[in-house]
């Protein structure tokens, strides 16, 4: 799960991380409000929202004086932005991040995830922050400190002195810079990160250390155990087909395509997304059932997949193993019935009761193309894409 | 042969009262594999199909010599079930829970250290010798025995593969699903390993999907070590960057992790990847019957 930059920073500061003075704001008053508490300026403005590459698309800016902050925030307030990572749709700016302006010398990286290979948190760090780390580490992985941590005594002092020392920052610094690493690191673990992340971590001009932006993303497995990590959920910055899908525990995302898919497991939902493709459609959406693929699943799904104006065919792909087809199929037909829709239904059934199930769907009358296996669906698809342009 | 789980194995169910883990325990004793005892706090001296209850791991084990267990155990508790079987001695620990938190899997590979055990899961539908012995959820039916192990990180995905090789009469040794987690216990490397060294298998079918380096490894492992060749599918090669693909192990993060990424690493160290999830069977025939030099390079 994602939170803001305010909310990742507000936590770094509560383990002792140096952030920059700043407020948030909702409406061009309170941003000019903020501002006036702050001092004389310049000030930043951030726009607040789940998504990377803000700078460039004018979600941050550099305003100077006090006077210019109401009319600046209005222009970015109620927008939405569209940046290198939102794709096409962009994300709604409710929240700006009113903050005194910093002035920057050297810029660090800072960052925490858990390497899956070795299970355990790693730090990584580099003298050369405010840049693409991965894009860093692929091409200078020089200039990219590692240090992992043993889970039996976590992350020792020595490794925090080591990342230190090949800063390169003036030994005044030691103690600060120290701090910073081993709060970020007890943050992680605290509330069960999946990355916590300084980018950059600035050395200002009279040589403090300061969180210039922040960036936590929370381990959506161990939500249960941080209500308040969990009550800082933004639905404003997900999509709303999503969150629909997710009341009804059904796993949805949405991308642009013609072809709605339904499918029971991750793995074969993705293999579905890539067979479509592979005939010549495009998946609108991934979309995973689950082990429990009721009628009603079924029927909320297919609500879900027909909401996008652009699903022209929907492929219903269920391998049931243990789920019995025939129950599925009745699921199928009663959802296609309840929602009275025209468009071209490919259904691929495998499992117990596999030919009961392929009855029950021939004999329903409704607009059903029955496969006789994946390959055979996925030619199925591709004919009647193409037929229906 | 196989590996992982034979004839002998001898199982107790940990979660065995509950939703699942009855279910379950029902079809795995159906289909043979010899489950020995259940474990569910507080509700020892009760049977469950004739199979005894214990309160711990630990009575169970002494009372059954059991060696495998399977962990039927809510995402909150799991971890901790996971670490009670492997301090009670058993060797094999199967662990089916989705939604285990990732710092309470690495507290479990820290307490495997120095223990001999293998730990499956969590988030897999399990292993699968056929015909010998099943711990987890897969339906035994569509599997058929054979010399063809099958090591995969999905579940109906590898039902899906599975299934095809059957209808081809290419029959399994085991299939081992090691999870959709990001920090597992056995890794498509210790898989491999085994397969390399067991004589029961001829050939491996690898079942990958976007995030992490498990094939990447997987593929290092193979140019090294192996001389049984190996076909993959990669699923996800459609999938968006940044998003978790339902799997909490299957996200493109920062550009790394991408099925087109695992792809080439596997090609590049000879390994046979099908695009189309479909033809995993007619290329694995192919290799097996000779019509197609796998080249080991």
């Amino acid at each position: 799960m994602k939170i803001h930059e305010f909310q990742a920073k507000k936590l770094l500061e509560d383990y002792g991380v140096p952030i920059p003075r700043g407020q948030i704001a909702r409406t061009d008053e309170e941003a000019l409000h903020v501002a006036g508490q702050l001092g004389e300026g310049p000030f930043v403005l951030k726009a607040q929202i789940h998504a990377g590459g803000r700078g460039k698309a004018g979600g941050i800016r550099v305003v100077d004086n006090v006077a210019d902050v109401g009319r600046i925030a209005r222009e970015m307030l109620g927008k939405v932005l569209v940046t290198a990572q939102t794709g096409g749709e962009g994300k709604a700016v409710r929240t700006l991040l009113v903050e005194e302006a910093i002035r920057v010398g050297k810029e660090i990286y800072l960052g925490v995830v858990i390497d899956r290979q070795k299970a355990c948190p790693v730090i990584l760090a580099s003298s050369e922050g405010g840049v693409e780390i991965e894009k860093l580490a692929r091409e200078r992985p020089d200039r990219v400190i590692t240090e992992f941590v043993d889970p039996a005594v976590g992350l020792r002092p020595f490794q925090a002195s080591r990342i230190f020392y090949s800063l390169g920052l003036d030994q005044s610094m030691a103690r600060l810079l120290m701090a910073t690493v081993i709060g970020l690191y007890r943050l992680f673990l605290d509330k069960d990160c999946s990355l916590a992340e300084i980018n950059p971590l600035v050395v200002t001009d009279d040589g403090d250390l300061v969180a210039l932006d922040g960036r936590i993303v929370a381990d959506d497995n161990a939500l249960f155990r941080h209500p308040d990590i969990a009550g800082l959920r933004d639905i404003s910055q997900e999509d709303p087909l999503e969150v629909e899908a997710a009341k009804h525990n059904l796993n949805y995302i949405k991308l642009k395509g013609n072809t709605g898919c339904m499918v029971n497991g991750a793995g074969l939902a993705m293999a579905t997304m890539d067979l479509i493709k592979l005939a010549g459609a495009e998946p609108a959406n991934f979309l995973d059932v689950g082990g429990g693929a009721t009628s009603q699943m079924v029927t909320e799904a297919m609500r879900i997949l027909l909401y996008d104006k652009d699903v022209k065919i929907i492929f219903i792909n269920i391998f049931g193993g243990i789920l019995r087809c025939d129950t599925l199929a009745q699921g199928v037909v009663e959802a296609a019935r309840e929602l009275v829709t025209e468009i071209p239904i490919v259904v691929r059934l495998e499992g117990t009761n596999v030919e009961e199930g392929r009855r029950i769907l021939t004999a329903s009358g409704l607009t059903f193309t029955v496969a006789s296996g994946l390959a055979d669906a996925a030619e199925k698809v591709g004919e009647i894409v193409r037929r229906i342009g | 042969m196989s590996i992982l789980v034979d004839s002998g194995t001898t199982v107790i169910i940990q979660g065995i009262t509950g939703k699942e883990g009855s279910f379950h325990t029902a079809q795995m004793v159906a289909y043979g594999t010899r489950v020995a005892a259940g474990v569910t706090p507080g509700k020892a001296g009760q049977s469950f199909d004739g199979i005894p209850v214990f309160n711990t791991v630990r009575d169970a084990v002494e009372e059954t010599g059991a060696n495998a267990s399977a962990v039927f155990v809510p995402p909150r508790f799991a971890g901790d079930a996971v670490m009670e079987a492997i301090e009670a001695g058993i060797d094999t620990v199967v662990c089916l829970t989705e939604g285990i938190p990732t710092l309470d899997m690495i507290a479990v590979r820290q307490y495997m250290k120095g223990k001999d055990v293998r730990l499956i899961g969590p988030n897999t539908p399990g292993v699968i010798s056929p015909g010998s012995s099943k711990i987890g959820v897969m339906a035994g039916y569509i599997h058929m025995p054979g010399r063809v192990g099958i090591v995969s990180r999905s579940g109906t995905l590898t039902y899906e593969v599975v299934d095809q090789l059957t209808r081809k009469g290419i029959g399994q040794s085991t299939c081992v699903g090691i999870g959709g987690d990001p920090v597992t216990g056995l890794s498509f490397v210790d898989v491999l390993d085994m397969f390399q060294h067991d004589d029961g298998t001829d050939a491996v079918v690898i079942i990958g999907e976007i995030g992490g380096r498990a094939e990447e490894d997987a593929a290092e492992y193979y140019r090294r070590h192996m001389t049984k060749p190996v076909v993959a599918f990669i699923a996800g090669m459609t999938a968006p960057s940044g998003r978790r693909m339902g799997h909490a192990g299957a996200i493109v993060s920062g550009g790394k992790g991408t099925a087109a990424q695992k792809i080439d690493a596997l090609e590049d160290a000879g390994i046979t990847v099908v695009r189309n999830p479909t033809h995993v069977g007619d290329t694995l025939s192919d290799i097996l019957s000779g019509k197609k030099k796998e080249q080991h390079l």
